[in-house]
């Protein structure tokens, strides 16, 4: 008798839990190790581009936005397995992931390019014997792999490792999201570094990730991004962080 | 949460690849802990503060933080120094490879320092004053009586300490190296696969634990074999 | 050095950091003793199928690095709660953050670990004793509670006490899945500052700060389970 009570009540309480998440609230996964886009302050607060897409984006769809930060390797099973209802973290959008997830429009275009020191003549077209750092999981990681055999391939926890082993001289160059690079290249761990070579990849978009199925959220943030770029909120955003344009 | 069977009979080879390194990892950062710990460990047995001094402070250290922290520091902490960097010691430090033996192998000396004191201190006080009576020296002592029989004494605790290294290697995949655990990693970041490819690689680590289980037994099996009830 | 140790204002992250480690620990702990202790039982069983449930948990648990049992529990367990949700003709969202992953983690190792301590301590109360207690017609939740808890904890506690530390230490696995303790911040401070060895120099200090502390409290407790019983050998 007491057991059927409790587990009638245990049920209740699910059920309650779960009708409170009809409300309109959305969460929203990032990573927090990837400046200029998410990335921590002294605070604790995640910070940059995305956050302020983000809440961009929140605000035009009148909606209660929280962000939860997420490590990089567990972002899309956190996504699967309803941790929070989309991923802003400058997530490529890619045929592998599109296996996974579904994706908006995008928000910006990004390109991989090598950075290495100033002093070294690290040449893209002479890969073999170099050490290359990559962060595990992204496309430049998997573009490592695929393009690159005869190279010494480390592939990092998180962005800011790998920039930690290429100033200590551990790796030769690190391959990453151009503009990423270009925020790394401005601060003064950087001073003593620079892009070698074209962009090897070029046509890469950024969108938020969504699960599969999620159509409703889908299009509304897509009728939110179209309507932040028609007002100027993106433009603001993009100059805050970027002298150019980054659609 | 279907079954791919086939995905993980592709990447068997890359898994025993990340296995073998995890095995070299274990076995010669064990054999470096034990060359560390006996001068550790008779140092910290020793009754004078002078020479009990930095061995304590090194155990103490290595056994009071977690492995983890002693890797970044050694592999990310290290590096930051310039003078580190033009150093002779850098082309052994900028390996993750040779960081994560050289950090596990302190840490494992701090730990089997400590049991091989412990197994110094439990020998029958009996057997030692036997051979001062019959008029062996100081070091013969030590190096007939005492430590023959401290290492017979230790031998379990060892063997408990090299399944914990086995365990500790896993931590490597943090400073990028490439052994079981950053293998597996790698693949479930490319096939988002994570239960089955880290089903195998429980499988892995257990076979290979229970191989040391095996190797360990047979050598207290033969290091007591004077014990052994006869026929 | 000393000059050099400017942790650029992120103390305050630093300890909360710690705090974190602290809660942790002792989620952990708990769960891990309860563990433990259904282990210890089920594996001095005369069940079979219980014993072997014990025997296999034991072994698996104990023979994987503990960096991997967090990582299946925290990629594998979500999914398969969400499913069991499922079961209830339930679209919710069965949270499982990095902390309570982290502390179902670290609890079942030190439970695994924990079933071997108690069970040794079981082994050591005299068959008399619990006789004697049946003879007075005590129930067995009351012998349990009695007779046998108490004389188990005096036994178990050194074990237990250097398991714990153990599961200290452990704690800075968790930040390998992003809980926000004491070595996640030390990252994060060292992503800020780019000076890896202050944060983690700093960071290994406050983990000796905790590890001393820690055996001073298990000294006190050890002196206490073990008033009223004279020492060998006076």
């Amino acid at each position: 008798m007491f057991m059927k009570t409790l587990a009638i009540a245990a049920l209740a309480g699910l059920m309650a839990v779960g009708s409170a998440a009809a409300a309109d609230k959305i969460r929203i996964g990032t990573e927090g190790a990837y400046p200029p886009f998410n990335q921590m302050d002294e605070k604790g607060n995640v910070v940059g581009f995305d956050i302020d897409i983000a809440k961009a984006l929140c605000a035009e769809m009148k909606a209660d936005c929280t962000i939860v930060t997420q490590d990089w390797d567990g972002i899309i099973p956190a996504l699967m397995a309803k941790k929070f209802d989309a991923i802003i973290a400058s997530m490529s959008i890619t045929e592998e992931r599109q296996k996974a997830v579904a994706f908006t429009d995008p928000y910006y275009s990004n390109k991989l390019q090598f950075i290495a020191p100033k002093t070294s003549n690290f040449d893209p077209a002479k890969l073999k014997g170099k050490a290359l750092g990559a962060q595990r999981a992204t496309i430049a990681g998997s573009w490592l792999e695929k393009n690159v055999k005869d190279a010494d391939i480390k592939l990092y926890d998180t962005q800011e490792n790998a920039y930690l082993d290429l100033s200590s001289g551990r790796l030769d160059a690190i391959l990453a999201d151009k503009f990423v690079n270009w925020d790394w290249l401005e601060s003064d761990a950087g001073k003593n570094f620079e892009f070698k070579g074209q962009p090897v990849f070029d046509d890469d978009k950024i969108g938020i990730a969504l699960r599969k199925g999620d159509d409703k959220l889908r299009l509304r943030l897509n009728e939110a991004l179209k309507a932040i770029i028609a007002n100027g909120t993106y433009k603001k955003i993009n100059e805050k962080y970027f002298p150019f344009d980054i659609y | 949460m279907s079954f791919d069977l086939s995905v993980i009979l592709s990447y068997f080879p890359t898994l025993l690849l990340g296995a073998w390194l995890t095995v070299k990892l274990v076995i010669f950062s064990s054999i470096a802990g034990v060359c560390l710990a006996f001068p550790l460990g008779l140092g910290r047995s020793s009754p004078r503060l002078a020479v009990k001094a930095l061995p304590w402070l090194f155990i103490f250290f290595f056994r009071g933080t977690p492995l983890l922290v002693q890797l970044f520091l050694v592999y990310y902490g290290l590096a930051q120094f310039d003078f580190v960097r033009t150093s002779i010691l850098w082309p052994i430090l900028r390996d993750p490879y040779w960081c994560a033996l050289i950090t596990m192998a302190l840490n494992t000396g701090a730990y089997i320092a400590e049991i091989l004191r412990g197994a110094i201190q439990a020998v029958p006080r009996g057997e030692i004053e036997a051979g001062i009576s019959v008029g062996m020296s100081k070091s013969l002592v030590l190096r007939r009586i005492v430590l023959p029989r401290a290492i017979r004494i230790a031998l379990p605790a060892y063997s408990n300490e090299v399944i914990l290294m086995l365990k500790c290697s896993a931590l490597a995949s943090t400073i990028t190296l490439l052994e079981l655990t950053g293998t597996a990693r790698t693949i479930i970041a490319k096939t988002y696969m994570p239960v089955e490819i880290f089903l195998v690689t429980g499988v892995f680590y257990l076979v290979i634990s229970y191989c040391l289980v095996k190797i360990f037994q047979a050598a207290e099996w033969r290091l007591n074999r004077h014990r052994r009830a006869n026929g | 050095m000393a000059s050099d140790m400017n942790l650029h204002g992120f103390g305050p992250q630093l300890l909360a950091g710690a705090i974190v480690t602290l809660q942790l620990a002792m989620a952990a702990l708990c769960v891990g003793l309860v563990l433990g202790i259904l282990g210890a039982l089920s594996k001095s069983s005369s069940v079979t199928p219980l014993r072997m449930l014990g025997n296999g948990y034991t072994t698996i648990i104990r023979g994987i690095p503990e960096l991997l049992v967090v990582l299946v529990v925290y990629f594998g367990s979500s999914g398969a709660l969400t499913a069991i949700a499922a079961l209830f003709g339930h679209d919710a969202f069965v949270e499982l953050d990095p902390f309570t992953a982290g502390t179902l983690a670290l609890g079942l190792t030190f439970g695994a670990y924990a079933t071997e301590v108690f069970r040794g301590a079981l082994l050591t109360i005299p068959a008399g004793h619990i006789e004697a207690a049946q003879s007075l017609g005590l129930g067995r939740w009351r012998i349990f509670l009695r007779v046998i808890l108490p004389q188990l904890w005096r036994i178990a506690l050194p074990g237990l006490g250097n398991l714990f530390l153990v599961l200290l230490k452990d704690t800075s696995l968790i930040s390998v899945i992003g809980l926000d303790e004491l070595m996640r911040k030390s990252q994060i401070g060292t992503g800020f500052s780019k000076e890896p060895f202050t944060f983690f120099g700093v960071a290994a200090l406050i983990y000796l700060g905790m590890t001393v502390i820690t055996n001073g409290i298990l000294i006190l407790m050890e002196r206490h389970a073990n008033r009223g019983y004279r020492r060998a050998g006076t």
